[in-house]
C-alpha cells in the first residue's frame, strides 16, 4: 500500500536539526527515554557514592556538605529526571499508537515540554559548578530551605522543580486532550489499553497536584529572595503549610510515578500469559480510586509534626483505604498469569519481579497507616527502603519491563534474551540485598539523610550488605546499557508484531512510519488487534483465526476516507519555535537565582522573556502543517 | 563477612528474646546454604538484644514504646501472612502455568470472576478494619495529655544540640535547672516533654523509650515517655531525626533513665552552682571563660565571697555542670580531657558545622567558632570545666 507523507518540503528526516525541530510523539519519546537514561547513571552514580560513603561506621569519603547535596540531588534526579521522563517516554512513544492516532493534540507543545524538562534538569545540574547542588533535601522542608540566603542552591531547587512541574503540566495536558479527542473510531473509554488509562490517571493527578507545589515553591523563592514570611516562625509565618503544600503534591506524585509501570505491567502480562488480562474493569476502576485516594492521604508525611490525634487517625484511616484497591491490583494480576502459557521472557520477569517486590513495598507502607507504629519509622531508614520497594521495585522493575517489551517496536530489533534475563537476576538479587537490610537498619533506629553513624549501633553489618548490593545493581545497570547499544546495533530484527500482541501498536510496522497508520484502525473490542488474530474453541481456549498470518496484518479499514486521495496525511511540520520558548522560560528562570545582583538577573530576566516571546509568537504565527507547495 | 565475628554466640544476653543458639554444626558443603539462613535469622535475632543495638525501636523500654511494639508486631505478622500468602500464589501460578517445550495448546480465555473480585476486594478491608481498631485506640491513648505525677521537661532544640530544662526543679535562686544533650528522667514515672526549635524543625527520637515527635519553631509540640523501672540505670542513645543540615548526623543526645533516688540527687546537685576557682590552671581559665565563652555560654557560679550569679548568653549549651557530663559535642564524644581539647580549639574538626555564617543579631548560629586559644588557655579551660562536676 503506497502512503504519501505530507510535512514541509525543508524538513529533513535525519541529523541534528531533524530531532531539534521535530514534533513527533514518537522521537520525542525517544528523547524523553535517552534523556532518563543518562539522567539514571548519573542519579545511580551519586547512590554509589552514598552507599560507599554508608559502607562504614564514621564514612570519610564525603563531607557532610558534598553528602547533603548527593543525596538531595540523587532525589530529584530519580523523581524528576528519570521516573517521570521515562513514564513519559513510553507514554509519548505508545499512547498515540495504543489509542489509534496520528500524533497528539498538541505536537509542539509536545516538543515544548520535552525541552523545558531537558533544559530545567540541566539548570539543576548546573547549580555544582555555580556554588553547589541543592542540599535542603527534596522535600526542601521549610524553613532549613529559607534559613540560608548566602547559599542560592535552594534557588535552584525552587527554581528547578518549578519549571520540571511546568513541564510536566504541558504534557499532562496534552495526553488529556489526545486520549479524550483522538482514539480511533470504535475505542470507548473502556476498550482503551490499561497503560493508556494509567495515562490519564497520571494526567490528572500531575494536573491537580502541580499547582499546589507551584505556590508553595513561588513561597520558598520569596522568603529566600525578596523578604517575605511564609514559612518564617517569628514571624508568625507557618513551617508547617510548606509540608502540607509539598505532599498534597507529594502523595498524588507517588502514584504518578507508578501508575504508569502498572499499565506497563498490565500490558505485558496478558501478552506473556496468552491469555486477557483478568478483571480488566476492576484494574482500571482501582487505578482511578488510588488516583482519587492519593489526594486524601498526604499527611501521612506528617505523622511526627504534631497534627492531633484527630487529623492522625483520620489519615492513617484513608492511607489504609489505598491497600484495597492496590490489592485488588495484585490479585488481579496473579489471576492473569492463573491457568495461561507463561513465556518467561525478560519483559516478563521483570513483570513478574514487579509484583513480587511491590506486594513488599504495599506492605511496608500498610504500616506506615498504624500512626503509633509510624512514629517509629518515619525519616527512618525503614521509610528509605519502604519507597525504594515501591520506587524501584515497583516503578523501575516496570519499566525495565517495557524496554524489553517495547525496543522491537521502537528499533525494529529485539534486546538480547539471554543477556536480559541475566541483567534481570543480578538486578533482582542486588536489589533485594541493598534495600532488604534497610527495613531492620530503620527499625534498628538508624535515621535516614545522615551522612556518618558511629560504632556500636549495630549498623555496621546491614550497611555493609546494602552497599554490596548496591554495586550488584549498578553491574545490572552496565549489562543494560550494554544490551541496548549492542542490540540496538545489530539485534535480530523485530516484526511488526513480535510477541503475539494484543493492541494496536503492534499493528503497525517495527519501527512505525511517521503517521504511524497507514490506515485508521477502527476498534470492536478492548484487545483488539487479538481477536483479529484469534477466536475461541468451545472450551474457551484461543484458536487462530485462519485468514491472518503473524506480522503482516492487513487492517481492516472502517470505510472511512483520510486525506483528499485517500492516502494523503498530513502530519504536523517540524517547528523550531518550541525548543526556543522552552529555552527562553529557563533562562527567566536562571534570572531568578541572582537576587543579589540585580543586574545581572534582570539581564537575564529581559532576555528570557524576549526569547520565550519570540518562541511563543512564532508558534502562534505558524500554521502547523506547511503545504508543500 | 563472618557473620559469627560481630554475633558470636559468646554474646549472651539473658532476656526474653535474646536467648538465641546459633546452629552448630560441622560445615558441610551442602548444608551450607541452609546454614547460612539460619545464621541470618540468629544474626536477626540476636540483633533485637539491647546490647547489640541500644538505640533499636525493637526493645521497647517504656510504657508507651511497648505498646507501639505490640501494635507492631499484631501488624508484622498480619503482613507476613499475606506476604507469604501472595508471593506463594505468584511463585506457584508460575511453576504451574508456565509454558513447556513441545505444549502448543493455548490456554482458555478467561476474562475474570466477578465474585472472585468482591470477594479479594472485601477480605483486605476486613483484615483493615480488624488492625484500624487497636491503632486507633494506641493512638489516642499515646496522644492523650500526662496526667497525675508528671515530671516536665521543656525541649529546646537547636543546630546542632538539645536543651532540657526542668521548670518544675527550680533552685533557691528561682532557676530552673538547665542542661544539656543529656536527659535524666526517674523510671517508673511519666515524663512529658514540652518541645519546640529556635531555628529549623528537628525531631526527637530515642526508639527504645519513644516514636518520634517533631520540634517545629514556632509551635509546641509533646511527648510522653514512661520508662519500665526495670530500666532503671540504663544510658539510652537518641539523635534527631529530621534532617537539619550539616551537623544533623552528630546531633545526639542520651538518655539516662535514673532509679527515682538516683534521679532526686542528680537534680539537687545540677541545682549547685558551679565554684569559681581561686587557683591554678582552673583560675586562669575562668578568666578565659568569661572573656570569651560567655558570648554563647552561661553558668551559675558561686564567687569566692559565696555570692551565686548566672554570667554569660543562653546561646550555647549551659556549661555550669559540663564535668559532669558524659559526653560533648551533643553526645558525639566520650567527655575526655583530650576530646574537650580538641573541641576547644577547632570544633569543626569533630563535626561538621558553620560557624562562619553565625549571625547572632538575627539569631543564627550554626556552631561553635575556632577563638585561636593558645594551648594553655586551652588547657586552662579544660580543668576548669572539668572541675564543674
Amino acid at each position: 500500500m503506497a502512503v504519501a507523507t505530507t510535512t514541509a518540503p525543508t524538513a529533513s528526516t535525519s541529523g541534528l536539526w531533524s530531532w531539534i525541530t521535530t514534533v513527533d510523539h514518537k522521537r520525542i519519546g525517544i528523547m524523553y527515554a535517552v534523556s532518563a537514561f543518562v539522567f539514571f547513571l548519573v542519579g545511580g552514580t551519586e547512590a554509589l557514592l552514598i552507599r560507599l560513603q554508608l559502607a562504614t561506621p564514621n564514612g570519610t569519603l564525603l563531607s557532610a556538605d558534598a553528602y547533603n547535596q548527593l543525596f538531595t540531588m540523587h532525589g530529584l534526579t530519580m523523581v524528576f529526571a528519570v521516573i517521570m521522563p521515562i513514564a513519559a517516554a513510553y507514554q509519548n512513544y505508545f499512547v498515540p499508537l495504543q489509542i489509534g492516532a496520528r500524533d497528539v493534540a498538541f505536537p509542539r507543545l509536545n516538543a515544548f515540554a520535552f525541552w523545558l524538562f531537558l533544559f530545567s534538569a540541566l539548570f539543576l545540574y548546573s547549580s555544582f559548578v555555580v556554588g553547589g547542588a541543592p542540599d535542603g533535601a527534596w522535600v526542601g522542608y521549610a524553613p532549613l530551605s529559607t534559613q540560608l540566603k548566602e547559599f542560592i542552591r535552594m534557588d535552584y531547587y525552587a527554581i528547578g522543580a518549578q519549571l520540571l512541574g511546568v513541564a510536566s503540566l504541558a504534557g499532562s495536558v496534552n495526553f488529556i486532550a489526545t486520549i479524550f479527542t483522538m482514539r480511533a473510531p470504535g475505542m470507548t473509554l473502556l476498550r482503551m489499553p490499561v497503560f493508556t488509562w494509567m495515562t490519564v490517571v497520571t494526567s490528572f493527578l500531575l494536573l491537580l497536584s502541580l499547582p499546589v507545589i507551584g505556590v508553595g515553591l513561588w513561597q520558598i523563592l520569596f522568603d529566600r529572595n525578596f523578604g517575605t514570611l511564609f514559612y518564617a516562625a517569628q514571624a508568625q509565618g507557618d513551617p508547617l503549610l510548606w509540608q502540607h503544600l509539598f505532599w498534597i503534591f507529594g502523595h498524588p506524585e507517588v502514584y504518578v510515578l507508578i501508575l504508569p509501570a502498572m499499565g506497563i505491567v498490565s500490558e505485558i502480562l496478558p501478552v506473556f500469559s496468552r491469555k486477557p488480562l483478568f478483571g480488566y474493569a476492576f484494574v482500571v476502576f482501582s487505578g482511578i480510586a488510588i488516583g482519587f485516594l492519593g489526594f486524601g492521604v498526604w499527611a501521612h508525611h506528617m505523622f511526627t509534626a504534631g497534627l492531633g490525634p484527630v487529623a492522625e487517625a483520620g489519615f492513617g484511616l484513608a492511607t489504609m483505604l489505598i491497600a484495597i484497591p492496590t490489592g485488588v491490583k495484585i490479585f488481579n494480576w496473579i489471576g492473569t498469569t492463573w491457568g495461561g502459557k507463561l513465556r518467561l521472557t525478560t519483559a516478563m520477569l521483570f513483570s513478574l519481579g514487579f509484583i513480587a517486590m511491590f506486594v513488599i513495598g504495599g506492605l511496608s507502607g500498610v504500616t506506615h497507616s498504624i500512626v503509633p507504629a509510624d512514629t517509629q519509622q518515619h525519616d527512618s531508614y525503614y521509610i528509605v527502603a519502604h519507597f525504594h520497594y515501591v520506587l524501584f521495585g515497583g516503578a523501575v522493575f516496570g519499566y525495565m519491563a517495557g524496554i524489553y517489551y517495547w525496543f522491537p517496536k521502537w528499533t525494529g530489533r529485539f534486546l538480547d534474551e539471554k543477556l536480559g534475563k541475566v541483567q534481570f537476576w543480578i538486578t533482582f538479587v542486588g536489589f533485594n540485598l541493598t534495600f532488604a537490610p534497610m527495613h531492620i537498619l530503620g527499625l534498628d533506629g538508624m535515621p535516614r539523610r545522615t551522612y556518618r553513624y558511629p560504632e556500636g549501633l549495630g549498623f555496621e553489618f546491614w550497611n555493609l550488605l546494602a552497599t554490596i548490593g548496591s554495586f550488584l545493581i549498578a553491574l545490572g545497570v552496565l549489562l543494560l546499557l550494554i544490551n541496548l547499544v549492542k542490540s540496538y546495533r545489530k539485534g535480530a530484527p523485530a516484526p511488526a508484531d513480535p510477541w503475539d500482541g494484543r493492541t494496536l501498536e503492534w499493528t503497525t510496522s517495527s519501527p512505525p512510519p511517521v503517521h504511524n497508520f497507514d490506515e485508521i484502525p477502527v476498534v470492536h473490542h478492548v484487545d483488539d488487534f487479538w481477536y483479529r488474530k484469534y477466536g475461541v474453541d468451545e472450551e474457551g481456549r484461543a484458536v487462530r483465526v485462519p485468514e491472518v498470518t503473524g506480522g503482516t496484518v492487513e487492517v481492516e479499514v472502517g470505510g472511512e476516507d483520510h486525506g483528499e486521495a485517500g492516502h494523503d496525511i498530513h502530519m504536523p511540520s517540524p517547528s523550531y519555535f518550541p525548543i526556543i520558548a522552552a529555552a527562553g522560560v529557563v533562562v527567566i528562570g536562571a534570572g531568578l537565582t541572582f537576587s543579589s545582583t540585580p543586574l545581572v538577573g534582570f539581564t537575564l530576566l529581559g532576555l528570557g522573556v524576549i526569547v520565550t516571546l519570540w518562541g511563543l509568537m512564532g508558534w502562534a504565527g505558524e500554521p502547523i502543517t506547511k503545504e508543500a507547495h | 563477612m563472618d557473620l559469627r565475628v560481630l554475633y558470636h554466640p559468646g554474646v549472651v544476653v539473658h532476656g526474653s528474646r535474646c536467648d538465641v543458639k546459633l546452629p552448630r554444626r560441622k560445615p558441610s558443603p551442602r548444608r551450607s546454604a541452609v546454614r547460612l539462613v539460619l545464621l541470618v535469622v540468629a544474626a536477626v535475632a540476636l540483633a533485637s538484644c539491647s546490647s547489640v543495638l541500644p538505640q533499636s525501636s525493637l526493645n521497647p523500654k517504656s510504657v508507651e514504646t511497648q505498646k507501639i511494639d505490640e501494635l507492631w508486631r499484631l501488624v508484622l505478622g498480619i503482613a507476613t501472612f499475606i506476604f507469604v500468602a501472595v508471593q506463594l500464589a505468584l511463585v506457584v501460578s508460575i511453576v504451574k502455568w508456565r509454558s513447556r517445550e513441545g505444549d502448543d495448546t493455548e490456554p482458555r480465555q478467561i476474562h475474570g470472576n466477578t465474585r472472585l473480585e468482591i470477594v479479594w476486594t472485601l477480605i483486605p478491608a476486613v483484615i483493615l478494619a480488624v488492625v484500624a481498631v487497636p491503632t486507633l485506640r494506641t493512638l489516642f491513648e499515646l496522644r492523650a495529655p500526662a496526667e497525675g505525677d508528671v515530671l516536665r521537661v521543656k525541649v529546646t532544640g537547636h543546630q546542632w544540640w538539645w536543651e532540657f530544662e526542668y521548670p518544675d526543679i527550680v533552685g533557691p535562686d528561682g532557676r530552673p535547672l538547665v542542661t544539656a544533650n543529656e536527659l535524666h528522667i526517674p523510671a517508673g514515672k511519666t515524663t512529658e516533654l514540652e518541645m519546640t526549635s529556635v531555628d529549623v524543625i528537628h525531631s526527637f527520637w530515642v526508639p527504645p523509650l519513644a516514636g518520634k515527635r517533631d520540634l517545629v519553631p514556632g509551635r509546641l509540640t509533646y511527648l510522653k515517655l514512661t520508662p519500665l523501672e526495670s530500666a532503671a540505670g540504663e544510658v539510652i542513645p537518641g539523635q534527631c531525626a529530621e534532617y537539619c543540615w550539616l551537623g544533623h548526623a552528630d546531633m545526639r543526645f542520651r538518655v539516662f533513665v535514673d532509679a527515682p533516688a538516683d534521679f532526686d540527687a542528680w537534680a539537687a546537685a545540677q541545682l549547685e552552682p558551679a565554684q569559681v576557682p581561686t587557683e591554678g590552671p582552673a583560675a586562669a581559665g575562668f578568666e578565659t571563660f568569661m572573656g570569651t565563652c560567655t558570648a554563647c555560654h552561661q553558668a551559675k557560679v558561686a564567687n569566692p565571697d559565696g555570692t551565686v550569679e548566672v554570667v554569660g548568653t543562653r546561646i550555647g549549651p549551659d556549661l555550669t555542670h559540663f564535668g559532669s557530663r558524659a559526653t560533648l559535642g551533643a553526645a558525639i564524644l566520650e567527655n575526655t580531657d583530650e576530646h574537650l581539647r580538641a573541641w576547644i580549639d577547632d570544633p569543626s574538626q569533630l563535626k561538621a558545622m558553620a560557624p562562619e555564617l553565625n549571625d547572632l543579631q538575627a539569631g543564627r548560629v550554626l556552631g561553635m567558632p575556632d577563638y585561636g586559644l593558645t594551648p594553655q588557655q586551652i588547657s586552662e579551660l579544660v580543668a576548669l570545666l572539668q572541675s564543674w562536676k
